[in-house]
């Protein structure tokens, strides 16, 4: 199996699309209403995301 | 408020009817989905799933053994190997293939770890899923 070595954006971006997916499959609703939530969860994850990164730059300053 | 007494009096069924598929779906990612002709929500569980452990295994993520300590210890040991367990086919094939990545330093391998657990974990959503469609909870 070959190594792969994301950067810490990468994988986390890659956690957030995967988690989103079955979020979104495994969740109540018409699929228009699943597809939405399943991009909700991904964006909410990308909030987190940047959120959480620049909370981590200002508290390193 | 009506509509929730209804649906908390749904009958459980039996362990015949959920058993099997809630094994499948356990053993392979998205499987209970397919057996109950859920195709296209089966193949994006299994890709999902899937990708997310093998990227787990790629990164050389450490898969958890259970093992007995302190309090913290036992629960992170213990609930890591039931969320890498969780994974079905995909954990049994990789023990069973010689897979043992030592612990290491890093954020890639500590990244590795957490995607194969969260894979397993995602894969227990999915078992419920599947046994709240054969309940009749879910379309």
């Amino acid at each position: 199996m070959p190594k792969v070595t994301l950067s810490h954006f990468e994988a986390a971006l890659l956690f957030a699309f995967f988690t989103s997916i079955v979020l979104g499959v495994i969740a109540k609703g018409a699929v228009r209403e699943r597809l939405l939530y399943g991009l909700k969860c991904f964006g909410y994850f990308l909030v987190a995301l940047f959120g959480l990164g620049w909370l981590m730059y200002f508290g390193h300053r | 408020m009506a509509g929730k007494e209804k649906k908390s009096a749904l009958p459980m069924p039996s362990f015949g009817q959920w058993a099997p598929a809630v094994a499948l779906a356990w053993l392979i990612p998205g499987g209970g989905h397919l057996l109950l002709k859920r195709r296209g929500r089966g193949a994006l569980l299994l890709f999902a799933i899937g990708s997310m452990y093998l990227l787990g295994i790629m990164m050389r993520g450490v898969l958890f053994q259970p093992r007995a300590g302190d309090l913290l210890t036992t629960l992170i040991n213990c609930g890591g190997f039931l969320g890498d367990l969780a994974c079905g086919i995909l954990y049994l094939l990789t023990v069973w293939m010689g897979y043992a990545q030592p612990n290491a330093a890093g954020f890639a391998h500590d990244y590795g770890t957490k995607f194969l657990v969260t894979a397993g974990l995602l894969n227990v959503l999915a078992m419920v899923d599947v046994f709240e469609i054969i309940a009749g909870r879910k379309d």
